[in-house]
């Protein structure tokens, strides 16, 4: 059963890959009506995930691409050529019967088809319209097109994540894709807080790089406050921790082939605790008997540690290291995360969606409970133009024989 | 809101405080163990020059009630009941050995909306294990993928607290889902967050692959972790500084602009392969990058391309190549620092730098902007994080 918590929230959605997709997914799950708008001359692909890969089997096609089922979980979906004066009237009837327009089209598009904010607000006054795009709708790179990798880089998180001496290790995935999402999300739902507060609708004009700048706030406090930059030698160290200042902090190698288990102490109990679940004679020496001789000697303690957890299973050493309360953790393949991880399991973190075309398959959950009006994902992402009449017909009111001739037409 | 001080949470009241919320923070006596975390005001150690505490409780007023304290849990359970939100990262069960229950508090405040925000969940298999921002990116997945081409080398923790943040972010999210049932419904409700589950949900690739093909990404050096591994994306300018040259031209005209930078930069005679980019520019329509693999030519055209947008970023600065191939619709990226970020000219010009002033230190410090832009009702940093106790008078009265 769909959950009944966004239930009277209806979205017109014309968000794509996972920036924009993600946060309409949220709502999604949380019962809103999200009606996904797609191109029926370009077949859907202003979102490029949607044929793409991972597949399920050996079949191709529009309808398969797995990551777009990810991402799109619980949405509606309907064609609409915006090229067309009748294409623009249907969108303009259905914003006329929706809460909030979402995109995270490049700068401009929406208000080149001719549907800018003000446009939007002259159909409903009470809209909530919400942009996503890299640089935002002001400032002189607003022009500029990025990807999540293009957004880290900009916004500092590519440079804050590596080891000495190496170039940046970076993300290894669009972290700005999954975090601009849940902004973009943040940002619907704050701007529908304020509405039914004071029946206003708004624009809210989101920029994914400022988005990202905002993730590194101590830092740009050292910087700006004690005119210490991050861009110094021997930094950033980003598995070791500085801010709070902890040793011993890091991954180090375990038995087997690229097997790794990060370990952190928190305090001298931490420490202690170690000591005892690792009881070799480094752990007594003076040149690591306080956190500060720790940290000043942290090689020479990492070096020590690593022969500790290069001789031991990692999920092993990580078990003994929790059973003394010691934060230790395993670095998790996809397999032992997904499949084999009773925290995740028993949360239902894996839901089974059913797909029109695809069948059934596993998706991404929710990391949230709520008590009394839960998540709830079901259903895969539309085919396209999965739901021309149930929109076209029920929510828009137009006859079987009309949907026909818009579908000749080539108008959906 | 009522929040209870801690690392974990104090983003997502930031979220929600710089939004409008009346975020009430209570610290117990002697303050929240976050004001102990560096960077200091000048590398003086003190509870009121953290700069970490400092950017993660701006907007927030601030008391001090010592919770193991009955007359204080009384005083703290009738602000909670009073409120629309509470906002805890307590150990789980922590606040029930205190008495402290969101089930016995609700039945006279039914529009509560309690949100727990925990490692692992309230309840279940490993909610009682330690972690922290290092161990849950770890065990969550993100730092699977995160790292370096050379594997002998470990794989990277992302920094910045990035597991404060996605769960805060969760956190965030679902208490405006809260909220918004409530104006229908009527009724709050407890919402539990698992950060744990928040990064496991946070991986892209990592998580799909597996999910649909059973296949397992491998990190690769500042670009994303594959399943069959790709050609680098990141290079060093001429300069030392990396840009990120994104996903290599694709279309005809990007594959002219490329030809014609080459061009003007003189670069032609070193450059053997630009006769595939007029092929690529001369092609009717977008390359389809599924047939990589089994079309030569595709393939050719493609790694010129790339081959192309490396060596012009060999001999250009990384912010005159970022610019350059912007202007020209290349997407790229130059690799800032996180206070590079804040002096590029972009940003500044859209107001992301702001001012906050600390009264009684006699100057503003610059923060961090805005996350988004609203138009009725902007984000904005009210106030400075307050000083231990600050606003007890205010929030509790005379006989505080």
């Amino acid at each position: 059963m769909r959950s009944r918590a966004l239930s009277h929230i209806r979205i017109c959605d014309f968000t794509g890959q996972l920036a924009g997709a993600g946060a309409s997914r949220f709502l999604a799950a949380f019962g809103a009506e999200v009606i996904r708008i797609e191109d029926p001359v370009q077949r859907g692909r202003w979102d490029i995930l949607r044929g793409n890969p991972p597949f399920v089997d050996a079949r191709r096609g529009i309808d398969l691409g797995g990551a777009f089922n990810n991402h799109n979980v619980e949405k509606l979906g309907i064609t609409l050529n915006l090229r067309s004066e009748r294409g623009k009237q249907l969108l303009r009837e259905l914003v006329a019967r929706s809460d909030v327009v979402a995109e995270n089209f490049a700068f401009g598009v929406l208000a080149r088809w001719g549907f800018s904010y003000e446009e939007l607000a002259r159909i409903r006054p009470d809209i909530v319209y919400v942009s996503n795009c890299g640089f935002g709708h002001s400032g002189p790179y607003r022009e500029y097109k990025t990807w999540g990798p293009i957004v880290q880089a900009l916004s500092g998180l590519t440079f804050s994540s590596g080891l000495p001496a190496e170039p940046p290790a970076g993300w290894g995935y669009s972290y700005m894709d999954h975090t601009g999402a849940y902004l973009m999300a943040i940002a619907i739902l704050m701007a529908l807080v304020h509405r039914n507060r004071s029946g206003e609708g708004q624009w809210v004009d989101m920029s994914c790089t400022e988005a990202g700048a905002t993730l590194n706030g101590p830092a740009q406090l050292d910087w700006s406050v004690n005119g210490r930059p991050l861009r110094r030698p021997g930094m950033p160290h980003s598995n070791r921790s500085q801010w709070p200042e902890l040793a011993p902090h890091g991954i180090y190698a375990s038995r087997g082939d690229d097997c790794w288990i990060a370990i952190a102490c928190r305090d001298e109990r931490d420490w202690q605790a170690f000591s005892r679940v690792v009881a070799l004679p480094f752990c007594e020496e003076p040149r690591f008997a306080t956190l500060a001789a720790r940290v000043a000697a942290q090689d020479a303690l990492d070096a020590e540690i690593a022969v500790w957890t290069r001789a031991r299973e990692n999920g092993a050493a990580a078990r003994a290291l929790q059973a003394a309360g010691v934060p230790a953790a395993a670095v998790q393949r996809p397999e032992e995360r997904i499949d084999r991880d009773p925290n995740t399991a028993a949360w239902g973190l894996w839901p089974t969606v059913q797909h029109s075309a695809i069948g059934s398959l596993r998706v991404d959950g929710l990391p949230v409970h709520l008590s009394e009006t839960d998540w709830s994902i079901e259903r895969g992402a539309p085919c396209l133009g999965e739901h021309n009449e149930r929109v076209f017909g029920g929510l828009l009111g137009l006859s079987s024989s009309e949907i026909a001739s818009l579908r000749e037409e080539g108008v959906i | 809101m009522i929040e209870l001080a801690s690392e974990r949470g104090a983003y997502a009241g930031k979220l929600l405080a710089d939004m409008g919320a009346d975020v009430v923070l209570v610290e117990p006596p002697g303050g929240d163990a976050s004001r102990r975390i560096p960077p200091f005001l000048g590398d003086a150690p003190d509870p009121e020059r953290s700069l970490f505490f400092w950017h993660y409780n701006t907007s927030k007023r601030g008391i001090v009630l010592d919770l193991e304290d009955a007359a204080a849990r009384a005083r703290f359970c009738a602000l909670a009941q009073a409120a629309d939100l509470v906002l805890e990262s307590e150990a789980p069960g922590r606040l029930a050995a205190l008495g402290i229950d969101f089930e016995d508090l609700r039945a006279s405040a039914p529009r509560l909306v309690w949100i727990s925000l925990t490692p692992f969940g309230r309840s279940g298999p490993r909610s009682r294990e330690a972690a922290t921002d290092l161990t849950l990116l770890a065990g969550g997945g993100p730092a699977w993928s995160c790292g370096y081409d050379d594997h002998s080398l470990p794989p990277v923790r992302g920094g910045g607290n990035q597991a404060h943040h996605t769960g805060g972010h969760f956190a965030v999210m679902s208490a405006l889902v809260a909220l918004l049932a409530r104006d229908v419904g009527g009724r709050g409700q407890l919402v539990d967050v698992n950060v744990h589950a928040a990064l496991n949900v946070t991986t892209e690739a990592g998580s799909y692959e597996w999910l649909v093909a059973r296949a397992t990404v491998q990190r690769q050096t500042g670009r994303h972790a594959t399943v069959q591994p790709t050609l680098p994306t990141q290079i060093c300018c001429a300069d030392g500084r990396y840009v990120t040259t994104g996903i290599p031209p694709r279309t005809p005209r990007e594959f002219r602009r490329v030809h014609e930078w080459i061009e003007a930069l003189g670069l032609l005679s070193e450059f053997p392969e630009a006769f595939l980019l007029e092929l690529g520019a001369e092609r009717d329509r977008i390359m389809d990058l599924s047939k990589v693999a089994e079309d030569a030519e595709v393939q050719a055209i493609f790694g010129a391309g790339r081959e192309a947008m490396n060596l012009i970023a060999s001999v250009l600065p990384a912010y005159e190549f970022f610019q350059g191939s912007q202007q020209r619709g290349l997407p790229t990226g130059i690799v800032y620092s996180p206070e590079e970020a804040m002096q590029d000219p972009h940003f500044v010009a859209r107001g992301f730098p702001v001012d906050v002033p600390h009264p009684e230190l006699g100057r503003s410090f610059r923060y961090p902007g805005a996350p988004y832009r609203f138009q009725a009702t902007p984000w904005r940093i009210r106030a400075r994080a307050p000083r231990l106790g600050e606003h007890q008078q205010e929030i509790l009265g005379s006989d505080a």
